[in-house]
């Protein structure tokens, strides 16, 4: 009973924080999992990767219904990630891990680098409004209403081709490495196809559940997946995943970045040291 | 003319957003109901109704526990209509491209779920 309130808490927490951010909640549920709960390893990841999808799905409706999320972009960029996914399954075993641990960390920190740099520049500045020829053709340009600011927001995206190859990069994160990649697909929006992070948010939440769905089949069919842990997590990031689409639209964007920065640089930072073979 | 007909488009868009809006509800509301009903009765039980240490983890022993209302063996249905939701979403999202004659959307989407489709049946397959 304890064991299962600790499992709800958990999940309830990891779905508040995964739907705000656009990310899987992997970095919370894994280290209670493993350290807490002392749970193997795979059984950890496979109860994560059932976590990423029920962040997905329950933040996803609140999304589409709100018209937060561009179904457009998400669809586009997924043909990216599901292929890089597959890609990164077939050559795992080929290539050294650690060197990608490296490369993905070092991506990580140089983002939240960069992100830091943004919000201390310019405040908040106006959404760009450029006439990308790739973004018009492929009608990825949206609008979002901004409670926060109390506003319709039209935005463009720019730079699709760039964002594509990001996206094939965290398509071989999650397939490779067994990682979430949220965190990467919201950069991919952000910082390099210039889309307001509130969108960025709420369209990697849809895609994420997307991608993780395939390594969530061999992970059900491989017996890794423990009925017992999976289903109250899951109940738990469902009801959190709710609250979370709801505090992320009254967030103002500035401190939407505040929270976001600390965690990438976390990630990168496991990432790297986990390269050089510590793990924490 | 040309914005009467635009009107007439949009609205037709709208409802079919909030149609896709409802069936997935509908899958993710289902799903969790199945994974509550599969805790209440590990809870209600007392039992996993397997041995201890085993879960079902193959279509034919989900099911036929399933049936014989197996604690475990309802938990793992659930889970596994969580895991369907995200692939719903993509079916869905064909549809209503379709619907808004966006021939150029609905075949991206389409690529997405026959990628994601092999990827599932090489999961269940391999390993």
């Amino acid at each position: 009973m304890h064991e299962l309130l600790l499992l709800l808490l958990t999940g309830l927490g990891a779905g508040i924080l995964g739907a705000i951010m656009g990310i899987g909640g992997g970095m919370i549920i894994t280290p209670v999992l493993t350290v807490i709960m002392g749970l193997p390893i795979q059984y950890a990841i496979a109860a994560s990767v059932i976590a990423v999808i029920a962040t997905s799905s329950g933040s996803t409706i609140a999304y589409l219904r709100d018209d937060m999320l561009n179904l457009r972009v998400a669809m586009f960029l997924e043909i990216a990630t599901t292929v890089g996914a597959v890609v990164g399954a077939i050559v795992s075993g080929l290539v050294n891990t650690k060197f990608l641990y490296w490369l993905f960390g070092a991506l990580l920190i140089f983002s939240s680098y960069n992100m830091v740099r943004k919000l201390l520049g310019k405040k908040d500045a106006a959404p760009a409004t450029t006439n990308d020829a790739i973004a018009s053709k492929l009608r990825l340009n949206g609008t979002y209403y901004d409670k926060a600011a109390m506003k319709q927001v039209d935005y463009s995206v720019t730079n699709v081709p760039g964002g594509f190859v990001m996206m094939f990069g965290a398509g071989i994160a999650s397939g490779l490495l067994g990682i979430g990649s949220g965190a990467f697909k919201v950069i991919a929006m952000d910082t390099i196809m210039h889309m307001p992070l509130k969108p960025s948010s709420a369209t990697s939440n849809l895609m994420m559940g997307v991608t993780a769905a395939a390594s969530a089949t061999v992970y059900f069919f491989n017996g890794s997946l423990q009925p017992e842990i999976a289903g109250p997590l899951a109940i738990g990031i469902l009801v959190g995943a709710t609250i979370g689409t709801r505090v992320m639209q009254v967030l103002p964007t500035r401190v939407l970045r505040m929270i976001f920065i600390p965690i990438v640089a976390y990630m990168g930072l496991q990432m790297l040291f986990k390269g050089f073979g510590v793990s924490f | 003319m040309q914005n009467q007909k635009q009107n007439h488009l949009d609205a037709e868009n709208k409802e079919v957003e909030l149609v896709i809006g409802q069936i997935l509800r509908v899958g993710v509301i289902v799903a969790a109901v199945v994974i509550l009903f599969g805790l209440i009765l590990l809870f209600g039980t007392g039992s996993t109704g397997y041995p201890a240490g085993v879960h079902p983890s193959r279509i034919m022993s989900i099911v036929s526990g399933t049936v014989a209302l197996k604690p475990y063996a309802v938990l793992m249905t659930g889970i596994f209509l969580l895991i369907l939701t995200p692939v719903l979403r993509v079916v869905v999202s064909i549809y209503a491209f379709v619907k808004e004659h966006d021939r150029l959307y609905a075949i991206i989407t389409s690529v997405v779920l026959v990628i994601l489709v092999a990827a599932m049946i090489i999961g269940y397959f391999g390993k």
